[in-house]
């Protein structure tokens, strides 16, 4: 096999859906990814009744499972629900896809990431999110659990990556079971940072490797 | 299928085929029973010859050279073998920013017997900062590693300056040649160790060569019998060092002349039918089969599948595509930033590529630019 991809991720990057642009989008959003300077751009258009997507289109600039999956997203979330796009997780996108080689699932997150960012986006204009929430151990668990050991394509949270993590005024302390010199050390560093120094009442994000 | 990857490796010659297959059915005999038996000596002068006719060829002895396995070990015999065999002469090493995985992986694993790393930057083209080089050579400076040429973007430094600056210090000078030699020539005056690699011009892989000068002190890195003139263990892959040899016999300057106008064939058919594309590193110095192109606003794996959906075959420095998913090492130090490298491609060429290939490749290039630049969040409109 010369190409480590499943024929759908081959069909669906070669063909990519709903690409293109939306001029009267009712939400655009676009995400990076840290892990290899992919990007995507996402356009919603929803029925303000029925709160249903009823128009969906893309823009990439990344690597083929990055199309790939912007492309079967994309087809997931048509004629769905905001609150039903929300539920839809990187899983679905890569289980849809056949899966992905481990070294690519964070592409599968990035596309997840643009929707459920484009949904929250939708609710907060429409003045439909509750308040600011504080930064609890909880939250950042959640955020580091979307954050892939790019070796397995398993989270960092699950493989037991990360070994404690402190919140002390408005300070995140990470400390992870692997050492500096793991071969993906830097990257699943940019990653996390990334979720996590955004956080609104987050002012330092500490990461400790393994001695 | 249009194979534009002979830097990674050539196709081998069809001789140096013919020349192995023959010599692994007949001599299959180990060069070290010279005193068992008639075929283990018959290999033994086999190797000898191959060892000169390859000396001769550098301009150098025959017991100056050094088989291994690859390039890879040669530089890691290089750098191990010299600092650990003249450990009392300093604890400093110095190399670039733009080297090759095989040498900064074994300096920095130095760094654990207490060597201390100083790594040249480069100018945006890729050369190394002369000064900066000066600069960074202390009393304690044993080893200078710099590589002749670059494996991504072509870009040959001016070595035998390097060399000349480093050895009226009184340092030792080793030079990866894997990806140059034999495509530039050099000189070895002031220089102590040469790293040659034979599949990157029609060898066979599983060979490399360390050129090693006379009365330079190495310790073994890999432990066992008293093969190469006891500097590295374990049987010679002599198959594959008679390949080398028949490289080099058959290797002809104009196939660098070929090279160097094919190059220019396709860059100039590259800037005049696509937009915005971007060269990294320099054209004039630079070695005559690698091109390194960046296709702005797009990503480069995305292109290299695309061209091998349609049968050919490139690389490209796009961290999407790396094993450690970080940006090529060597266009961050040239100064490029994160989406120039996203968006390269290396074109590496070989005797075997014709006009008619880049044609063919650059008209679907051409098409798959547009088609990814469409999609592209960094271009706005439909």
């Amino acid at each position: 096999m010369p190409i480590p991809y499943t024929k759908l991720v081959i069909e669906h990057f070669k063909n990519p859906h709903n690409v293109g642009e939306i001029q009267d989008a009712d939400v655009k959003v676009t995400e990076g990814s840290p892990a290899c300077g992919d990007m995507i751009t996402l356009y919603l258009k929803i029925d303000p009744k029925t709160r249903k997507i009823v128009d969906v289109k893309f823009k990439s600039y990344g690597c083929a499972s990055n199309i790939a999956t912007a492309s079967i997203i994309t087809d997931l979330v048509k004629g769905k629900t905001v609150e039903e796009a929300k539920n839809i997780t990187w899983k679905d996108a890569a289980e849809a896809l056949g899966g992905l080689p481990p070294v690519k699932v964070h592409c599968s997150v990035l596309a997840a990431d643009a929707l459920h960012s484009a949904v929250e986006l939708y609710l907060e204009k429409n003045g439909l999110t509750k308040e600011h929430e504080p930064t609890t151990v909880d939250k950042v668990y959640e955020r580091l659990s979307h954050v892939m050991n790019p070796e397995t394509g398993i989270d960092i949270v699950k493989s037991k990556i990360v070994k404690s993590v402190v919140v002390n005024s408005h300070v995140v302390e990470i400390v992870l079971n692997i050492p500096e010199t793991f071969q993906f050390g830097e990257n699943i560093k940019e990653e996390i940072l990334e979720r996590l120094q955004y956080l609104w009442d987050v002012k330092e994000v500490k990461i400790l490797f393994k001695e | 299928m249009i194979y534009f990857d002979s830097a990674s490796s050539t196709k081998p010659d069809p001789e140096v085929l013919h020349e192995m297959c023959e010599f692994a059915s007949d001599y299959y005999a180990i060069p070290s029973s010279i005193f068992s038996h008639t075929l283990g000596l018959q290999v033994a002068d086999k190797i000898q010859e191959a060892r000169d006719f390859i000396g001769n060829k550098l301009g150098v002895k025959g017991s100056e050279i050094i088989f291994t396995s690859s390039g890879t070990e040669a530089n890691n015999l290089a750098i191990k073998g010299y600092v650990f065999a003249n450990r009392n002469k300093g604890k400093h090493i110095i190399t670039s920013k733009i080297e090759h995985i095989s040498v900064l992986e074994t300096v920095k694993k130095l760094l654990r017997d207490g060597y201390e790393i100083s790594y040249i930057g480069v100018d945006k083209d890729g050369f190394i900062d002369i000064d900066e080089l000066k600069k960074s050579i202390r009393d304690d400076t044993i080893l200078v590693t710099i590589q002749l040429a670059n494996h991504e973007v072509g870009t040959v430094q001016n070595i035998e300056e390097i060399a000349k600056i480093s050895k009226e210090k009184g340092i030792t000078v080793h030079v990866d040649g894997a990806i140059a030699i034999p495509y530039i020539n050099l000189k070895l005056d002031n220089i102590d160790m040469l790293t040659i690699s034979p599949h990157k011009f029609y060898g066979p892989k599983g060979v490399g060569i360390l050129y090693v000068k006379e009365g330079l002190k190495l310790e073994k890195i890999l432990d066992g019998g008293y093969n190469e003139f006891n500097l590295r263990a374990g049987h010679e892959n002599t198959p594959a060092i008679v390949g080398a040899k028949k490289a080099f016999e058959i290797w002809d300057s104009s196939i660098s002349e070929y090279l160097r106008n094919l190059k220019m064939y396709l860059y100039d058919k590259l800037l005049s039918e696509i937009p915005d594309v971007m060269l990294n590193g320099s054209l004039n110095k630079s070695l005559p089969h690698i091109l390194n192109v960046t296709f702005k606003y797009i990503e480069g794996e995305s292109i290299a599948l695309r061209l091998d959906f349609e049968g050919i075959s490139v690389t490209t420095g796009s961290a999407c595509y790396s094993r450690n998913l970080q940006a090529s090492h060597v266009l961050l130090a040239m100064g490029k930033s994160h989406e120039d490298s996203h968006g390269s491609i290396r074109f590496s060429l070989s005797k075997y590529n014709s006009k008619e290939e880049i044609d063919y490749t650059v008209s679907k290039l051409k098409e798959i630019v547009e088609d990814l630049r469409r999609i592209s969040p960094l271009l706005g409109g439909e």
